[in-house]
């Protein structure tokens, strides 16, 4: 399939990257070169073969319903962020 | 590989190590040299063994951690921009492992952004050389992991493999590179690119050595529940007697030098008295495509968590929120880990799921089948690792395809979730490293190490 330059924008916004114009035009290329390549597995015929979506032998590993420690605090985890107040996360206005 | 004693004290080893990382350092190899917290904690293994205390299996054991392992010592980025300043406050458990056994981390080391990539290339600190020619790359993601083992810097280094990143850059340096079967390493507290392939393991100088670390790291884990209940030190390694060689992969587009060295160790092992059995394995021709349409998928999962909000880089003087997401998403990605997301995101996107996604999948299927089919042949397969020598830096940077058919190979075992393990098979007339790779069914791991050391 032909790749677009509004599919490129498409895929943009569902990836949320904002794209400069050299950037659309190159990964305007380079996506619909690997789409080729992937579409061969058109040739595969998988009629009536179940998919695999993981390669681990186990399913539904369970545990105790219990609230374990974890390994870093809320101190050590707000520490990671740029900008803090009170407890709390500061980010740009969201209106 | 050296163990701390009386004799030679953990200081010495952990001080010649970081001399040796120096000596090296245009090489590029690592983000970040350990060098205060390795030698306190080497005193502190050498107070031990002074008191006459026990010390680990791994005691004052120099390595090297690839940078996509969490822990306080250094900043963890993944060799990407925008992990930058981020230190870790918990500890992978395979790090801390090797750490209660007395092995200390001289360093991390550099590797293709979030390990997208088969070069080391897509670091945003730029690419590690190659050990045995500076003109070409070290192979990836792992690069700077393979380098610092080939340039005898550290005894081992830590690695990811979910395509090859281990077994490729082993092949491309000289050195033994082991993919683990699936679940056998625990991966909390390792940075995520796609999790239904994403494997811990390590590069080392000998089997024995890869053996060692593996009795060390392996094992259930209760944060990580796609662990499987300890198999590896139960395990006995079996006797190989029929080797399975698969046709599809004897062909021009595989370098003749690599395909002779194959052609060798067939011979050395028939002369030791095992059969060699063609394989048929048609669905592989398709694990590549399969491959670059499911890791992509779990790569725009996994990769969406990065928002420029919790941790890492923010972008700066964004508006609001709802450009901040972007714009720190757009600077603090490579341009390869742009196009894995948008191609994840088109694969699982409405309309081209079933095409794609779903086919994938079943093609998964195909793949798993074949392997446990060839098993049922064979013992074990002998199969080249990547298509080609190292090559030049630059080469392929510029043609992503180009750059995954370097995967073509190593792909399909982590599609099956079985382990694979690279040996040094000798060099090319030009001095570069051949390796090759012994392939198992699940949990063979043991017998895939020692079986190797019949390959010497």
């Amino acid at each position: 399939m032909e790749i677009k330059r509004e599919d490129i924008l498409h895929l943009a916004n569902l990836s949320n990257f904002s794209l400069s114009e050299a950037e659309i035009e190159k990964l305007g290329g380079d996506l619909q070169d690997i789409i080729k390549y992937i579409s061969q597995l058109d040739e595969l015929n998988t009629d009536s073969v179940e998919p695999t979506y993981q390669v681990f032998e186990m399913e539904n590993v369970w545990r105790d319903d219990e609230i374990l420690v974890q390994d870093a605090n809320r101190e050590e985890l707000l520490a990671l962020t740029k900008e803090e107040k009170d407890n709390q996360i500061k980010v740009p206005k969201v209106l | 590989m050296k163990i701390a004693n009386k004799t030679v004290t953990a200081t010495q080893l952990v001080k010649d190590a970081l001399d040796k990382a120096k000596h090296f350092a245009d090489y590029n190899i690592f983000t970040y040299v350990n060098e205060e917290g390795a030698l306190k904690k080497a005193a502190e293994i050498d107070a031990k063994i002074a008191r006459g205390e026990e010390v680990g299996r791994l005691a004052g054991v120099p390595f090297a951690m690839k940078d996509n392992f969490l822990s306080p010592e250094g900043e963890t980025t993944a060799s990407a921009h925008i992990l930058e300043g981020f230190t870790s406050p918990i500890t992978a458990t395979a790090i801390e492992k090797l750490e209660k056994e007395g092995a200390i981390m001289i360093g991390r080391t550099n590797m293709d952004a979030f390990a997208h990539g088969s070069s080391t290339e897509n670091s945003y600190f730029g690419p590690t050389l190659n050990s045995h020619d500076r003109e070409r790359v070290s192979g990836g993601s792992s690069g700077g992991s393979a380098v610092a083992v080939a340039l005898d810097i550290v005894e081992f280094a830590t690695g990811t493999d979910t395509g090859g990143s281990i077994r490729q850059p082993a092949s491309f340096n000289g050195v033994y590179g082991l993919k683990p079967t699936y679940g056998t390493i625990s991966r909390y507290g390792v940075v995520a690119m796609a999790s239904s392939t994403d494997c811990v393991g390590f590069f080392t100088k000998t089997p024995d050595d890869m053996n060692l670390l593996m009795e060390v790291a392996s094992g259930q884990d209760p944060k990580d529940l796609t662990t499987l209940p300890d198999y590896y030190n139960e395990s006995e390694a079996k006797k190989v007697k029929k080797i399975g060689i698969i046709k599809d992969f004897d062909n021009e587009s595989v370098d003749a030098e690599i395909r002779q060295a194959l052609k060798t160790k067939c011979e050395d092992l028939k002369a030791k008295g095992c059969e060699i059995v063609e394989l048929e394995m048609p669905a592989l021709k398709y694990a590549l495509a399969a491959y670059y349409i499911i890791v992509p998928a779990e790569i725009a999962s996994n990769l969406s968590r990065y928002d420029g909000v919790r941790y890492g880089f923010r972008s700066e003087d964004s508006a609001n929120l709802e450009d901040l997401y972007p714009n720190t998403r757009s600077e603090g990605f490579m341009p390869e880990n742009k196009r894995r997301i948008m191609i994840g995101n088109f694969v699982l996107s409405s309309g081209f799921y079933d095409a794609y996604f779903l086919k994938a999948a079943k093609a998964r299927t195909l793949i798993v089948n074949e392997y446990l089919e060839a098993f049922s042949k064979c013992d074990a397969i002998l199969t080249p690792v990547a298509p080609n020598p190292a090559f030049k830096l630059g080469e392929k940077v510029n043609d992503p395809v180009s750059m995954y058919l370097e995967d073509v190979m190593s792909v399909p075992l982590n599609l099956a979730g079985v382990p694979g393990l690279t040996i040094p098979a000798g060099e090319t007339a030009s001095g570069l490293p051949i390796g090759l790779q012994l392939v198992g069914p699940r949990r063979s791991d043991k017998t895939l190490i020692e079986f190797s050391k019949e390959l010497m």
